[in-house]
């Protein structure tokens, strides 16, 4: 589903990701890992058409990046550390403005904004501003946003970050549940354990390039972090 | 663009300057001692220099514009380091048309500044390009700051015309036009009678375009091997 | 769980689809900023108290009394709607860019250019509504009527360009240090050919001078507005993309 090939992306003079290749295989869930600065969100940006690579080969669903951009932009959903939402717009008005940005017909709009909610657990919460919503619910509600459009890939970009525990089980459940439904996920994390619980796949990058890649089953949990210790040369494992 | 990125001695740039420093002497010396006293008497000696700064900043403000186009074309960093090049050489030039105006303002409209149209229009031209470099110096990023810098380039340039064009129309300035019809309001018009002022103007304005140009190159070549220090330097700290 | 999203699983085949079409995405982010707006009023009520403010300190500093006020008010009018526009428009951008959220417009399939003209418009709207109280203000304040129809084209026309530069001036200086203060740096030069017509314009039809002196001015502001709109237009594409 993502071809990688070559990738570079240099910042100015800085070469962030140096010759990246990536298979991401249809309906698999890959946890992105990696120390800070191994180009982890660079990846996640390029992938998901807001910057463009300096070389190299990125397709997503036979569509290359950045020629086909708006036919890539269709098909997927992301979900960033930000939950990119409008405060002063209900949880109801702001999925709505994204159906419409998204072409969805007036008459499927409403029955997916609902089913949308619903699988999110925020049915209830429909009417209420986002700005009176916990980091849990954002987060949540940030789903439902990318998933509106039914997209093929959805990319989430440390979706974890300022959840507190119970937040984190319950977006757990929800991304084991969306794994289901066939989506090609990629997801960046910096917590080991529950990237491999997640993921079928783990590739650890380490200084603009993939270090690892591997069946997330063939991994003994225990023997990770050594791994990911060894791959990235990091002392510490975080 | 690789050619100004050698850090051997150039050639022809070393022959430039030689020439833009001669020629300067000598647009100088003709504007001083050549061309005869107008009756204003020898502050309208300054003219020369007026007119020949304004060219080379216009003709360095046109190339920034061309560049910066060209950077967002082909994204060379070689056509970003033009423009800034470019700008920096236009806004010293121009900076010196608006300074020369107004010391020649003084004793023939007897003000350093009025708010004469083609007066502002020049000041507004000045202000814009700083806002350009003001612009630059907030980017921290070098390739957002490379495209930035090319957009607002072309915005103010085209702005910059466009002012100028408004401001050329309207006949109520006080500012003489030399070449062409003089607005009905002109103050302190001369013509260029005698062919030695003749002379003196377009060897003035002939010496600041290939000035211009020198000067730009210089800059150029400086910008370059500044970037390629920061690149160096990039390349030892991520190993 | 709701089993209806699931009832439509996702297609096995990456099928292309329909890139979302340009006025309704414009409309789209348009209606989103007016109904947020509406909602917080942050924005609106900002603007609206800097310009009443502004008026009065402008008929102190100024001493408007009767004869001056005709030379004048038109200069009030449109400093006064310029800069509580540009209060809007710093803003308007960096709400969408602290949350995030020009990523998640951008990462929609909709053209560049939509979400340049949808905030185009929206900055618009706040910016005649200010000019909108002004005519009011300045009808009871001043006793003059700003209420001429060749008057109100050339406030549209003006607060278009303005509000089109800005757009895009503002979506680079939410990227910038110190960006509040960058803006009118870089804004005002580049608006001069605007901000020149519409003046000269305004206080000409103000002053009952004969339609044949003063036509030119609209005209010239017309073509500024075209050339700097289209440029404004293409410009943007370059500023949002990485």
């Amino acid at each position: 589903m993502i071809e990688v090939a070559g990738l570079v992306k240099a910042f100015g003079f800085l070469p962030v990701l140096r010759g990246l290749d990536l298979h991401v295989a249809r309906g698999s869930f890959l946890a992105l890992l990696g120390p800070n600065g191994s180009g982890k969100t660079t990846l996640m940006r390029i992938l998901a058409g807001l910057s463009k690579p300096t070389a190299g080969r990125v397709t997503i669903g036979g569509w290359n990046l950045p020629q086909e951009a708006d036919a890539v932009r269709a098909q997927l959903g992301v979900v960033a550390h930000l939950p990119l939402l409008y405060d002063e717009l209900t949880a109801a008005e702001n999925l709505r403005f994204y159906a419409k940005l998204y072409s969805l017909t007036p008459g499927e709009r409403e029955a997916r904004i609902a089913a949308a909610l619903e699988r999110v657990g925020l049915a209830g919460r429909a009417n209420d501003l986002v700005r009176t919503f916990s980091r849990g619910m954002q987060q949540r509600l940030a789903i439902a946003r990318a998933i509106l459009h039914q997209p093929h890939v959805l990319l989430f970009d440390e979706p974890y970050t300022g959840l507190d525990q119970e937040a984190a089980a319950m977006l757990d459940a929800l991304l084991g549940d969306i794994a289901r439904d066939g989506h090609t996920i990629v997801m960046t994390s910096h917590d080991l354990g529950r990237a491999l619980g997640l993921s079928s796949h783990v590739a650890i990058l380490s200084r603009g390039r993939v270090g690892y890649h591997g069946c997330s089953r063939e991994i003994a949990p225990e023997s990770f972090a050594a791994l990911y210790a060894d791959v990235t040369g990091a002392a510490s494992t975080r | 663009m690789n050619r100004t990125l050698d850090s051997a001695p150039n050639r022809v740039l070393t022959v430039l300057t030689v020439v833009a420093v001669l020629m300067f002497v000598m647009a100088v010396g003709m504007a001083l001692f050549y061309a005869p006293t107008d009756r204003q008497g020898d502050v309208q000696r300054l003219f020369y220099l007026h007119l020949g700064t304004f060219m080379g900043g216009a003709l360095a403000f046109f190339i920034g514009a061309i560049a910066s186009v060209a950077y967002l074309v082909w994204r060379g960093e070689g056509w970003d380091a033009l423009a800034l090049a470019s700008i920096e050489v236009g806004l010293v030039f121009s900076g010196f048309t608006i300074v020369s105006g107004a010391i020649w303002a003084r004793p023939i409209w007897n003000t350093w500044w009025t708010w004469d149209p083609r007066l502002t229009s020049a000041a507004i031209m000045w202000l814009a390009y700083a806002a350009y470099l003001m612009l630059r110096n907030g980017i921290d990023e070098p390739g957002r700051r490379a495209r930035f810098a090319a957009v607002y380039g072309i915005v103010a340039f085209s702005s910059v015309i466009f002012t100028t064009v408004i401001t050329r129309v309207r006949p109520d300035t006080i500012h003489p036009v030399v070449v062409g019809p003089s607005p009905q309001n002109a103050q302190g018009s001369f013509g260029l009678e005698s062919p030695a002022m003749r002379v003196t103007l377009v060897f003035n304005i002939v010496t600041f375009v290939v000035l211009t140009i020198t000067l730009i190159w210089h800059r150029l070549r400086m910008e370059s091997f500044s970037r390629r220090v920061q690149a160096l330097k990039m390349k030892l700290m991520a190993r | 769980m709701s089993d209806s999203i699931r009832s439509t699983p996702v297609p096995a085949a990456a099928q292309p689809r329909r890139k979302t079409g340009f006025w309704q995405a414009t409309l789209a982010l348009t209606a989103k900023d007016l109904r947020a707006e509406l909602r917080g009023r942050e924005l609106i009520n900002a603007m609206l108290l800097y310009a009443v403010l502004a008026v009065l300190i402008f008929s102190f500093a100024l001493e408007l009394d009767r004869e001056a006020r005709e030379t004048s008010i038109a200069g009030v009018f449109w400093v006064t709607v310029i800069f509580a526009g540009m209060l809007g428009l710093n803003r308007s951008l960096a709400a969408e860019k602290d949350r995030g959220n020009l990523d998640a417009l951008l990462l929609a399939p909709i053209d560049r250019g939509a979400l340049f003209f949808g905030k185009m418009l929206s900055n618009l709207v706040y910016m005649l509504i200010v000019a909108g109280l002004l005519i009011v203000l300045v009808t009871i304040l001043f006793n003059i009527s700003l209420l001429v129809p060749w008057l109100l084209a050339v406030i549209l026309l003006g607060t278009v360009g303005f509000a089109a530069v800005g757009t895009l001036l503002s979506s680079m200086t939410v990227h910038t240090r110190a960006r509040e203060t960058m803006l009118p740096i870089l804004l005002l030069p580049v608006t001069l050919p605007i901000i020149l017509t519409s003046v000269k314009a305004s206080t000409a039809i103000l002053n009952g001078v004969a339609q044949a002196d003063w036509i030119a001015w609209p005209q010239m502001l017309l073509v500024a507005d075209v050339i700097l709109l289209a440029l404004s237009y293409i410009l943007f594409e370059f500023v949002v993309e990485e």
